[in-house]
C-alpha cells in the first residue's frame, strides 16, 4: 500500500508519544480499539481546570501506520483547544488531513473515539472531585 | 551499519524468487532465434521447439524422481492444482465424491475443493495442530469408501510447516486413495521423490525455484495405479489432451533449467538459505524479548521464518524496515483484512497473527544482508514497542487478556 507524505511523516516523526499521569484529576484518558482486532489507541489529555483548556496531550498505539498517524495528529490538533472544541474534531478532519485511503477510515474513527473518550474520563474526574468540593462549602 | 548490502533487500522468496541468471540465458533464444510451435510438425523450428520441451520435461522429471512422459506444462501452481483436484473429482466421480485436505492449504487448494463442495462434492478438513501438522490417525480415519483424492501439501507458503508426504503416500496407496500433492513451496528445498513418497498427483510452479513466472507442472502418475484426469481446458490437444494450448516453449525451457540446476546444486542452496535463516532466527531472537516463531521448528522448509514480534503491529513493522521485502499475517497487508487463516488454523491468538512477519532467503541473499536485516528489524520493533500502549501495559504487569478492550 502506499502512504500519503504525511502519513509517512507522522509515522516517521510520530508527535507527542508518551504517557500523562493517568492518576492526576487533571488527565484524561482513552484507550479504544481491541490487540485482535489489530489497533489499539491510548490517548491522553492535560487540562487546565480553570479555563478548560487542553495543555498538553500524549498518544501511544499498537496499530497500522495510518492508525499512528492518525492518533499522532490528534494529540497535535487537541493542544490548545478546550474541551468542548476538541469535541468538534471529526474522523472525516483527520481522513482529509491525512489523505487516507477508504480501507484506512477505522483508523480515523479510532483516533476520533480515542479523543471523545479521552475527554469523557477527564469529565467524569472532575464531576467526582466536584461534587465533595461543593458538599464542603454548603 | 554495513555499507556492502544494495537496497531494498529482497527476502521473500516464498512469494517469488528472481530467475537465476542461467535460467533466463537458456530461455533468450526461445523467445527470437528458435521461434518455433512445438506443436507444428512440418519444418524445423517445431522440431527444434519440441525437442526442447521434451528436454526440460526429462529435467522436471528427474528432480522428483519421475519420467518425462508424467510430467504436463501448464500456467503455474494454480492451474496445476486446479487441473489435479477437478480433474480427478471429475474422472472418478462414479467410484465417489469425497476429498480430504486441511484449512492451511494455498488458496488455490482451498477454493478449488470449496467449488467442488458447491458441485454436490464433500470435502473433509482435517484439523492441525499448533504446528500446522495434521495427525496420521486422523487421516486414516477420515478416508471412506467413496474417498477418491487426498490433497495435502508438502510444506506450507506461510510458516514453511513440513508435512509427512511419504507417510501420507504410503496410508493412501494402502487404502486405494490418491494422493495430490502441492509441493510448491517443498521443491527445491527438501527431497521429493514420487516413487519414495508415492505420490500420484504433484504441483508445481517454476517462479519459486528461480525460473520464470506463468509457467509450472503437473506430475501425473502413468503406473501403479495409473491415473487419469478430465481435462480443464479444451482445445488442440496439447499434452497428451490434458491440457489443450500452445506450449509456452521459453518458460518451459526456463522451467527445465531451473530443474537442472537444483537437480546439481540443491544441497548447496539448502545449506546456505539454513545457514542464513538460523542467523536471521538467532539475532532475533536475542535482540527482542517477547518474540514466538509460527509454525513447526522441527519440521520446516530450511529458508522460512515466520515469527511474530508481540504487541507490534506487522503493517506498522513493515513500514518500518521499507527497505527490506518481506510478508506479513497482518489483516492491514491482507486483501481479506482478515490476519492469515494459516496461522487461525493453528489457533493462534489473532493479535499475534498481526504481528508476524514471514521472512523468506533464498539462494541469492547474503550474510551481510541477514546482518543488516536483523539490526532494522530489531531497532524498528523497539521503536515501536515504546510507540506500544500493550507493551506500557504488559511492563506495569497488565494481563492483556484480562483487559476489558472497547472493540469496534
Ligand atoms: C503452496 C502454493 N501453492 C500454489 C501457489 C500458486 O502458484 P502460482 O503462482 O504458480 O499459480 C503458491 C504460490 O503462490 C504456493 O505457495
Amino acid at each position: 500500500m502506499a502512504y500519503s507524505d504525511k502519513v509517512i511523516d507522522h509515522y516517521n516523526h510520530p508527535r507527542n508519544v508518551g504517557s500523562l499521569d493517568k492518576s492526576s484529576d487533571n488527565v484524561g484518558t482513552g484507550v479504544v480499539g481491541a490487540p485482535e482486532c489489530g489497533d489499539v489507541m491510548k490517548l491522553q489529555i492535560e487540562v487546565d481546570p480553570t479555563t478548560g483548556t487542553i495543555t498538553d496531550a500524549k498518544f501511544k498505539t499498537y496499530g497500522c501506520g495510518s492508525a499512528i498517524a492518525s492518533s499522532s495528529l490528534a494529540t497535535e490538533w487537541v493542544k490548545g483547544k478546550t474541551v468542548d472544541e476538541a469535541l468538534t474534531i471529526t474522523n472525516k478532519d483527520i481522513v482529509e488531513e491525512l489523505s487516507l485511503p477508504p480501507v484506512k477510515i477505522h483508523c480515523s474513527v479510532l483516533a476520533e473515539d480515542a479523543i471523545r473518550s479521552a475527554i469523557e474520563d477527564y469529565k467524569k474526574k472532575r464531576e467526582a472531585t466536584e461534587q465533595p468540593q461543593q458538599a464542603a462549602s454548603e | 551499519m554495513n555499507n556492502d548490502v544494495r537496497l531494498p533487500i529482497y527476502m521473500d522468496n516464498s512469494a517469488t524468487t528472481p530467475c537465476d541468471p542461467r535460467v533466463v540465458e537458456a530461455m533468450l533464444p526461445w523467445f527470437t532465434q528458435r521461434p518455433g510451435n512445438a506443436a507444428s510438425r512440418s519444418h524445423v523450428f517445431g522440431w527444434d521447439a519440441e525437442e526442447a520441451v521434451n528436454v526440460a520435461r526429462k529435467q522436471v522429471a528427474d528432480l522428483i524422481g519421475a519420467s518425462a512422459k508424467e510430467i504436463l506444462f501448464l500456467s503455474g501452481a494454480t492451474e496445476s492444482d486446479n487441473l489435479a483436484i477437478k480433474g480427478a473429482a471429475h474422472m472418478y466421480a462414479k467410484k465417489g465424491k469425497h476429498i480430504i485436505s486441511c484449512p492451511t492449504e494455498h488458496k488455490a487448494v482451498i477454493d478449488t475443493c470449496k467449488r467442488l463442495e458447491t458441485d454436490g462434492y464433500e470435502v473433509t478438513w482435517l484439523p492441525v495442530d499448533g504446528d500446522g501438522r495434521i495427525s496420521l490417525s486422523d487421516l486414516a480415519d477420515a478416508i471412506r469408501d467413496d474417498t477418491i483424492l487426498v490433497t495435502l501439501m508438502a510444506a506450507n507458503n506461510e510458516i514453511g510447516t513440513l508435512h509427512d508426504v511419504a507417510a501420507i503416500g504410503a496410508l493412501c496407496h494402502e487404502k486405494g486413495v490418491l494422493f495430490h500433492c502441492d509441493a510448491t513451496q517443498a521443491i527445491g528445498k527438501i527431497d521429493i521423490d514420487v516413487e519414495a513418497m508415492q505420490i500420484d498427483l504433484l504441483s508445481m510452479t517454476a517462479h519459486k525455484i528461480y525460473g520464470p513466472k506463468g509457467c509450472g507442472a503437473l506430475y501425473v502418475r502413468r503406473r501403479n495405479p495409473r491415473v487419469r484426469l478430465t481435462p480443464l481446458i479444451d482445445g488442440g490437444g496439447h499434452e497428451r489432451g490434458m491440457r489443450s494450448g500452445t506450449l509456452n516453449v521459453p518458460g518451459i525451457v526456463g522451467l527445465g533449467k531451473a530443474c537442472a540446476i537444483l537437480s546439481d546444486e540443491m544441497h548447496r542452496d539448502v545449506e546456505h538459505c539454513r545457514r542464513l535463516r538460523d542467523r536471521l532466527e538467532v539475532k532475533l531472537t536475542a535482540g527482542l524479548d517477547h518474540v514466538s516463531i509460527n509454525g513447526s521448528v522441527d519440521h520446516r522448509l530450511p529458508n522460512l521464518l515466520n515469527i511474530s514480534f508481540a504487541y507490534v503491529e506487522g503493517e506498522s513493522l513493515l513500514m518500518g524496515i521499507k527497505d527490506i521485502a518481506v510478508s506479513s499475517g497482518s489483516a492491514c497487508t491482507s486483501a481479506s483484512l482478515e490476519p492469515s487463516y494459516v496461522l487461525r488454523a493453528l489457533g493462534l491468538e489473532d493479535e499475534l497473527a498481526h504481528s508476524s512477519i514471514r521472512f523468506s532467503l533464498g539462494r541469492f541473499n547474503t550474510e551481510a544482508e541477514v546482518d543488516y536485516t536483523a539490526e532494522i528489524v530489531v531497532a524498528a520493533v523497539r521503536r515501536l514497542r515504546e510507540m506500544s500502549p500493550l507493551y506500557e501495559m504488559v511492563q506495569e504487569g497488565v494481563d492483556l487478556s484480562k483487559v476489558q478492550w472497547q472493540a469496534h
